[in-house]
């Protein structure tokens, strides 16, 4: 049966092509993502594993006859094309693909290939590959965002739903931008603020707000593999927060993101490289280390290397890159040897191979270094106050010493005083002094004074140091290894080079060292760090990306339904120097962005998954703010900015199976126990469990895309969590002891700061019985109400056990609410 | 297939949702989620299986073949000589890096089992009742030769962090018919001497595939799952009326938004009640009879691995898909003498015990018990009491669930060095895993970065002399 592609009848789901109307065929949106999936594997850029010669992936390859004579594809000639043929045939023997390599193509999609095939054959260049160039948009068009998206929604007569409500879009600005619950007040004063631009000074207000850049930093730390352990075997701590208070700041200070990008790859390496940058460059140390005895150092250096290059590859170029550690990428044009070639940029990087983390360099906060500067000063005085040799000094260590001669003191320097002054050598006369000085009780409190400064100057280089790269210039050789076989030497010794197939600068007389990589990766010339960027910061505020394979920009990646959409914010990125903050702001202050969630039946129809961005998303919160929002709500929260990272309570025992050396969770105690969820303690081999339970994921891998699932490990952990049963408990207490009024209005009261809205009737009536069930129950059980006052810190003095442990059970069903945790 | 599975089903429910109301939609979510257990991705088996169900039982640490199932006696003659240089030349070296490399003879006894008179060692007679079971596999290769990444490969196929573990594989396939259990459930235990490596979580980890796949570690100590007895002072009736409040405000909720997230969170919040009765339940032993408890030579709660072999029989009955269990400490660099044959004892009985009690209920022909470490030992000694880290040949064997008993299959040269006929290798134990269950291994895949990943990457070959 022939198909023709305009009779076809597709779902926008399936094709984002008009219904109903011709249209041409897109190499790049229909045919390349069918041959890639289906064909490249035997046909693609692999040589070794192409089949018959014949290569798909280039027309001039593909248009080229075969020994037979057959042309795989004759332009603009079906019927002359074995590849027609042999799609079309029903001969097993002959069918493509074959049967074995279980894939094969739907009628349509052959149907797609013949109609291209027919129409010409052309061929397209990868999108993600092209330069990034900026669609030209009317200043009137209003907001880029809102024009780009309603081109395509009035080409395909979509219409977009209604703008979300106030309460709504505050309690989402406050999600996104801080991954914190919205303050009620603050919800309040938003419905109420009539001025035009209301909306746009709430943005602004929470930009410049330090809880932006945590909320920044959760998203990225997954990406850079941030975490506090080794990851392989003894799992060893290592000393690396302030890099993530790094990362905190530079997202709140907005420095551009071409200077963060150099400074991860490369800050050792800039020229006077400020305490800051060195630390941007702990991104190359966050891989996975072992000191494990009877570990190869060969095999680890190889396995250190091939990291880097992989976490180049997630984190700014979404390349898949790892594939060609084996073998030429079966999908993209990545070579085996520009892997390798790619792996020798960090062949500079000077470390042991086999051994525990070492403690890196100090790094002080403002404060510290005032600190640190006083006590150098206080130090350098005392110092000279102890140099200092009063004119009698000569006749003082002779009185000194005769003193402790007489005492009879047997110490070995007291002998030196037997000899008279004047026969002294000076050798002997230096050591008396020395000896005078260190033990005369006249310069006791001097001694102390400085011991103690020592001492101080001591904890604070100590406090907070951070391991940062450093570099030699005995560079490690780095070869090719064939099949990624660390044991075979026979593959040729590689230099630094960049990937043979993307654009570059030309670099010559020197090999290109870890700055010029991170110079190639953020130039202007580079078609994919600022497309990568722009469709992950896009996720952050719509959900979803514009192409759904954050991971993935390479041939099997999706292609978005609006590539004009995210190739004007890639080149508005650029334009504006890797301003995040301000492609943060245009993102969040879209029409788009402040459509309601709420989805009726007539848009399911038409866009199921939402590609078309007729309305907003909704989505649980990341693990870090599901804690974030249940302590904060609760008042427990503890706003501080950076420092070590904290431990939460954790079940006693979940580190059992560590060992080298084995551990206890020795949960934090004071205000460290109530911290923000991004500042837990990382422990690769087992995570805090209820982060791991919300997805958070364990960073062993560079992580461009966060799982949102929905499981039964999330009820116990909300439910049961002895951080969050506390939460329900402060929560319940600041009620009873804040909120005057009947049980009614007090459930009004606790909606409004959990849910920022009144209860509907059916809610208020479920939980007064609730309510009502429990207070009977533990006022006559109070052992009860007395286990249920002892969680975490006390309650206030004077409220009543039974009344506290009652309203902790409404308490603990609104904070485990579905609408709580989601962003909607 | 489809690289989102859910998609089309959660826009069929949502569509659904407009014509039954919040109350049928949970309903039909509630039967997809629990009165079939959790749904795999696969409609039906590739071809009918032969186990239902796997038991593996990991060997933590590398346990010496030399002196369990592969009897060497040239070592014997040759111990304390140099190793030929032919066989260890260019070859991974762990401990012994730099080191004289000297044979190094059996330091146990061997002798034969069972009619099929298969040959393993003396420090084993209660296995030895049941050698007739045993398809044992003298064989084994691994790429990777320190804990870590041989767990990582044995247990993913990858050396390479972030992959799903071989029971999320089993589950994403094929579901679980547990009513309230996880379908992939791992316990550990330790026990006298050996080094007692460190296990990951990564080991029971889904990966790239969906959460709800992970392997849930059931803890002999605390809690046996993660949070899930009620806090202090809140007993499992208002622990209910909580959870009750929970699902009915959360439905309310829905018929105001259709979000089928929600449904789906009501269906996990009953499933997490129920766990809170189920576990118990799993693990109270008071119904087992004394001659059970007898069999198996434990006591309730006592951590060994014993006891966890019945959990896994208790497991299997209740229709858990994935069972593994670690037992570690068999990392025996030096006193190997005295470490084996405390690990000999840990696992004697208690082998017996799973396969007996097993084949009594007759569940031992649809359950695939697997036994076997990360890697072997060398034949070399080390410090003149011990065995290294070895990868080129080592011993798995296994049991039940479609596997023909009482054979030995392939083996290693007469040093127990390299595997040397018919080597198997980590991916081809994968692929008869994968097999047995009914699943052709280079057909359950998932899309991850571009690419259709599979537990075997793009190895694996059927063991198919073992099966039945």
């Amino acid at each position: 049966m022939q198909f023709t592609w305009s009779l076809m009848v597709f779902t926008l789901a399936l094709a984002p092509l008009q219904a109903g109307t011709a249209q041409k065929i897109s190499y790049n949106r229909h045919i390349r993502p069918l041959l890639s999936d289906q064909c490249f594997t035997c046909h693609g850029p692999d040589a070794t594993k192409r089949k018959a010669k014949l290569r798909l992936d280039q027309r001039e390859e593909a248009l080229k006859p075969a020994k037979s004579g057959e042309r795989a594809i004759v332009p603009g000639d079906p019927k002359q094309s074995a590849l027609v043929q042999r799609i079309q045939t029903t001969d097993k023997s002959d069918q493509m693909p074959p049967s074995e390599s279980h894939k094969s193509l739907t009628e349509e999609q052959k149907a797609m290939l013949v109609q291209w095939i027919a129409e010409g054959a052309e061929y397209q260049a990868h999108w993600a590959y092209l330069p990034v160039t900026k669609p030209p948009l009317e200043a009137s068009a209003g907001h880029p965002i809102d024009a780009l998206v309603g081109v395509r929604q009035k080409e395909l007569g979509l219409h977009p739903a209604a703008q979300a409500d106030r309460r709504t879009l505050a309690r989402r600005l406050y999600a996104d931008l801080h991954g914190l619950p919205a303050p009620p007040a603050a919800v309040e004063a938003f419905q109420q603020d009539q001025a035009p631009d209301a909306y746009e000074k709430l943005v602004d207000r929470l930009l410049g707000e330090p809880a932006y850049g945590e909320r920044m930093a959760v998203w990225w730390l997954d990406l850079v593999r941030y975490a506090d352990s080794a990851g392989y075997h003894s799992d060893k701590g290592r000393n690396v927060s302030p890099f993530r208070d790094y990362v905190i700041s530079a997202f709140n200070k907005n420095k551009p993101f071409d200077q963060m990008t150099i400074e991860h790859l490369a800050g050792d390496l800039l020229p006077n490289a400020s305490v800051e940058q060195r630390v941007g460059s702990c991104f190359n140390k966050l891989l996975l280390t072992t000191d494990e005895g009877g570990a190869q150092a060969k095999d680890y250096e190889a396995r250190y290397m091939e990291d880097r290059v992989r976490a180049v590859g997630t984190v700014w170029v979404a390349q898949t890159w790892l594939c060609a550690q084996c073998h030429d990428h079966k999908f993209d044009p990545t070579l085996s040897k520009d892997f390798y070639a790619m792996g020798a940029f960090f062949a500079d990087i000077d470390e042991p191979i086999i051994a525990a983390p070492d403690a890196g360099i100090p790094v002080l906060n403002e404060a510290m270094q005032q600190a640190a500067a006083t006590v150098q000063a206080q130090l350098l005085t005392a110092q000279q106050t102890y140099d200092q040799n009063p004119p009698d000094i000569l006749q003082r260590i002779d009185a000194w010493g005769k003193t402790q001669l007489d005492a009879g003191a047997k110490d070995a320097w007291v002998k030196g005083f037997e000899k008279p002054a004047a026969q002294r050598s000076e050798a002997e006369a230096k050591q008396l002094l020395d000896a005078y000085k260190a033990h005369a009780p006249e310069l006791a409190d001097l001694r102390k004074t400085l011991d103690e400064l020592k001492a101080k100057q001591k904890a604070l280089t100590e406090t907070n140091p951070c391991i940062v790269t450093r570099s030699t210039a005995n560079k490690k050789t780095v070869r090719v290894l064939p099949r990624g076989d660390f044991q075979n030497e026979s593959g040729a010794v590689v230099t630094a080079a960049l990937p043979s197939y993307l654009p570059k600068p030309t670099i010559e007389g020197r090999e290109p060292n870890r700055l010029d990589l991170a110079q190639w990766v953020i130039s202007r010339d580079n078609p994919l760090t600022a497309r990568v960027l722009v469709n992950r910061l896009w996720k952050l505020f719509y959900g979803v990306g514009l192409s759904k394979t954050q991971e993935d920009f390479g041939l099997q990646g999706e292609m978005p339904a609006n590539t004009e959409l995210l190739d004007w914010l890639a080149a508005e990125m650029m334009d504006r120097k890797w301003d995040v903050k301000a492609m943060v702001r245009l993102m969040v202050t879209s029409r788009t962005y402040q459509l309601t969630s709420e989805v009726t039946p007539e848009m399911l129809a038409r866009d199921p998954e939402n590609r078309e961005l007729t309305r907003q998303c909704r989505f649980r919160l990341d693990a870090e703010f599901v804690r974030d929002f249940e302590l904060g709500t609760s008042g427990l929260l503890v706003r501080t900015i950076g420092g070590p990272s904290v431990k939460p309570y954790q079940p006693d025992g979940y580190w059992e199976n560590l060992n080298f050396p084995t551990r206890t969770w020795d949960a934090s105690t004071g205000d460290a126990q109530y911290r923000r969820g991004l500042y837990t303690w990382w422990q690769r081999m087992f995570l805090h469990p209820s982060l791991l339970a919300f997805d958070a994921p364990s960073r062993e891998e560079c992580t461009a895309d966060r799982a949102r699932s929905n499981i039964p490990q999330q009820a116990l952990a909300l439910l049961n969590d002895p951080s969050f049963v506390e939460a329900a408990k402060a929560m319940a207490a600041r009620l009873l002891s804040e909120v005057p009024g009947d049980d009614s209005a007090r459930i009004t009261w606790l909606l409004r700061e959990t849910l920022q809205r009144p209860p509907t009737a059916a809610e208020r009536g479920t939980l007064l019985a609730l309510l009502e069930n429990h207070r009977a129950q533990f006022k006559t059980d109070a052992a009860a109400a007395a286990a249920i006052a002892k969680a975490g810190r006390p309650a206030p003095a004077g409220l009543d056990p039974a009344e506290l442990a009652a309203w902790s059970s409404i308490t603990r069903v609104v904070l485990n609410l579905h609408e709580f945790i989601t962003r909607s | 297939m489809s690289p989102f599975p859910n998609i089309h089903r959660r826009a069929f429910l949502k569509q659904a949702s407009y014509g039954f109301g919040a109350a049928a939609l949970a309903n039909l979510l509630g039967n997809d989620a629990s009165a079939g257990g959790l749904p795999g991705t696969l409609a039906a088996p590739h071809h009918a299986p032969r186990a239902k169900r796997v038991i593996f039982l990991s060997m933590a640490g590398g346990p010496s073949h030399l002196e369990t199932f592969d009897y060497k006696p040239l070592l014997e003659k040759m111990h304390g000589k140099p190793m030929p240089d032919s066989l260890t030349k260019g070859q991974q070296i762990a401990q012994l890096q730099g080191q004289p490399l000297n044979c190094f003879a059996p330091q146990h006894g061997f002798q034969k089992y069972g009619k099929c008179g298969h040959e393993f060692s003396s420090l084993l007679p209660l296995l030895g009742t049941v050698a007739d079971e045993l398809c044992i596999i003298r064989s084994v290769s691994s790429d990777a030769i320190n804990h870590d990444p041989a767990h990582m490969f044995m247990n993913t196929g990858s050396q390479i962090a972030g992959r799903p573990s071989m029971g999320a594989w089993t589950t994403y396939g094929l579901g679980s018919e547990a009513q309230t259990l996880p379908g992939f459930v791992v316990l550990t235990s330790s026990g006298r001497g050996g080094q007692n490596q460190p296990i990951a979580a990564r080991q029971w980890a889904s990966g790239f595939l969906p959460s709800r796949y992970q392997g849930v570690h059931l803890r002999g100590t605390g809690d046996p799952v993660m949070y899930l007895n009620p806090p202090p002072g809140t007993s499992p009736d208002r622990q209910h009326d909580v959870v009750n409040a929970i699902n009915a405000l959360n439905a309310e909720h829905d018929a105001l938004v259709h979000d089928p997230e929600i449904s789906t969170r009501i269906a996990q919040y009953e499933m997490a009640f129920k766990m809170q009765s189920s576990v118990p339940e799993l693990m109270d032993l008071a119904k087992e009879p004394a001659s059970v408890m007898a069999l198996y030579g434990c006591k309730p709660g006592d951590g060994s691995f014993a006891y966890n072999c019945l959990m896994a029989r208790r497991l299997a009955e209740r229709g858990v898909r994935f069972i593994q269990l670690y037992h570690k400490d068999w990392d025996h660099h030096g006193d190997i003498k005295q470490g084996i044959s405390f690990k000999a004892e840990e696992i004697d009985r208690a082998c017996m015990a799973l396969l007996t009690d097993l084949k009594q209920r007759g569940m031992l022909q649809d359950t695939l018990v697997i036994w076997g470490g990360e890697f072997g030992r060398t034949p070399m000694s080390q410090g003149g009491n011990g065995r290294d880290h070895h990868n080129k040949g080592f011993s798995v064997w296994m049991a039940g669930g479609g596997v023909r008993p009482g054979i030995s299959h392939g083996a290693t040269d007469e040093f127990g060095y390299h595997a040397v006929q018919d080597p198997v290798d980590v991916h081809d134990l994968h692929a008869t895993m994968q097999h047995l269950l009914g699943i052709d291994h280079t057909r359950l895949t998932y899309r991850f970065q571009g690419r259709d990943y599979r537990l075997t990457d793009i190895k694996g070959k059927v063991i198919t002399p073992i099966l039945a």
